[in-house]
């Protein structure tokens, strides 16, 4: 079984190759496209900019390979974003997996919350095989300025300002705004539950 | 809803735990791995490492040190001492470290934090302030608490943030290591002037004392080393307390 993490110029991506290691997987990170196509579970992670990120994704032609994928893919953060139809973060068209959904900036107008959201929360209204065994309110650990709406393919909220989707799910395509491979025992589950898909 | 965070703090030399009082009096706290899995254990939200001999030993130790760190623990955790450049922390990054912190090399070319956060996002750039009362203003003091400086420590937090900081440790050098509690004015004053996270450090004594630096000083995490280290306050039992205080964490 092989897993892959699709390489691209989007911050860490250790942290997710380590994660993985301790629950005994080990991953191929590489953007190419051969591999990506041969792997049996992708992996689309990413913290950074939005557009930049679409940017190399086009140059190298991953943004059709990646939407033409049928193996399970689990986008991570910025790679969940990437996955949606559109982010608002430098006005930028994404991969459109999961259809018409926007990315909103949280709008911290009151200055009561501090943008981004760093640390943390609980994640509610679970569903599907990725949260098997993980309990409703479990907490999670999330750095993020942008957001998923609530929508037809949510799987999973969070409440930060107000409700939004912490995951997703389309078909074999997943994602988490959150950071599994940061989000100790319950992220372990969640890693463990996707590669067992 | 978002939790506040309890930051067990680890100060490294020669690959042992220590804490002082005021950054001297170095007392050994053990295997800073095995330190690591046991708050892990009791539920700390994230773990900070300081090597605070960086600047003058070997850097290879520590980024062995930070690999067997990240194979261990399924937290995040923040790696500081004598980073310098760019590439000082790609291989901090590399072996593993969610964040790395700046401090004195941040005060020396502000410009450092902008390259940081440009390369590998600003949610891996904690911009740690070192920060002691002088003629009744807080300024910043570097090279952990030996050199002061003519920076007000307020203006640097705006400046840190402006430049892309990801999050702002706040350390009072006149609070550090006495366990009379934190300094929560300033605390506050630079909280509420940036937009992104405070942690607080420096003073942490009793229970009580991080539930006034989350209310009364409106801190997103509170940092702490030796009260942890020595189980004088057990990570779990803190996050109980303040749950009844209606501060919201992680249980």
């Amino acid at each position: 079984m092989k897993t892959v993490i699709i390489k691209y110029n989007a911050g860490n991506i250790q942290s997710v190759l380590v994660a993985l290691e301790r629950i005994g997987v080990q991953a191929v990170v590489t953007d190419d496209p051969e591999e990506i196509l041969a792997a049996e579970k992708v992996i689309f992670p990413g913290v950074g900019e939005a557009s930049t990120a679409m940017q190399y994704l086009k140059e190298r032609e991953l943004d059709k390979l990646i939407v033409s994928l049928k193996q399970p893919v689990l986008g991570i953060c910025l790679g969940m974003q990437l996955l949606c139809a559109y982010s608002e973060e430098n006005d930028t068209p994404c991969l459109g997996v999961f259809e018409e959904v926007p990315v909103r900036k949280f709008r911290n107008e009151k200055k009561a919350f501090k943008v981004p959201q760093t640390g943390w929360n609980s994640i509610q209204q679970l569903k599907g095989p990725l949260f098997s065994q993980v309990k409703e309110n479990e907490y999670c650990y999330f750095v993020h300025s942008y957001y998923a709406i609530l929508n037809a393919f949510t799987t999973g909220t969070t409440e930060y300002i107000h409700p939004y989707s912490s995951a997703l799910q389309r078909n074999n395509f997943y994602g988490v705004q959150f950071h599994p491979e940061k989000s100790a025992k319950a992220g372990e589950q969640i890693l463990k539950n996707f590669l067992t898909l | 809803m978002l939790t506040k965070r309890i930051i067990p703090c680890l100060d490294i030399k020669d690959g042992r735990t220590v804490k002082g009082t005021n950054f001297l009096e170095l007392r050994d706290a053990g295997d800073p791995v095995e330190l690591a899995m046991r708050y892990c254990e009791e539920g700390a939200d994230e773990l900070v490492f300081l090597d605070i001999t960086a600047t003058t030993e070997k850097r290879k130790t520590l980024a062995a040190m930070v690999r067997e760190i990240a194979t261990h623990i399924n937290i995040p955790f923040t790696v500081g001492g004598g980073i310098n450049t760019v590439e000082d922390v790609r291989v901090l990054l590399d072996n593993g470290a969610d964040k790395i912190s700046v401090n004195t090399s941040a005060v020396k070319r502000p410009e450092l934090i902008n390259e940081l956060a440009m390369q590998f996002g600003s949610q891996c750039v904690v911009v740690a302030i070192d920060a002691k009362l002088i003629n009744n203003t807080w300024m910043v003091v570097t090279h952990g608490g030996r050199t002061p400086t003519l920076l007000k420590a307020l203006d640097w937090a705006r400046e840190a943030a402006a430049r892309g900081a990801g999050e702002i440790l706040l350390t009072s050098m006149e609070n550090d290591g006495t366990k009379n509690g934190f300094a929560l004015g300033i605390t506050k004053t630079i909280s509420e002037a940036v937009a992104i996270p405070v942690i607080a450090s420096g003073g942490a004594g009793t229970m009580e004392h991080f539930s006034d630096v989350f209310k009364k000083a409106n801190a997103d995490a509170a940092l702490a080393a030796s009260i942890f280290h020595f189980r004088e306050i057990p990570v779990q039992e803190l996050k109980r307390y303040l749950q009844e205080r209606q501060i919201p964490v992680r249980l």
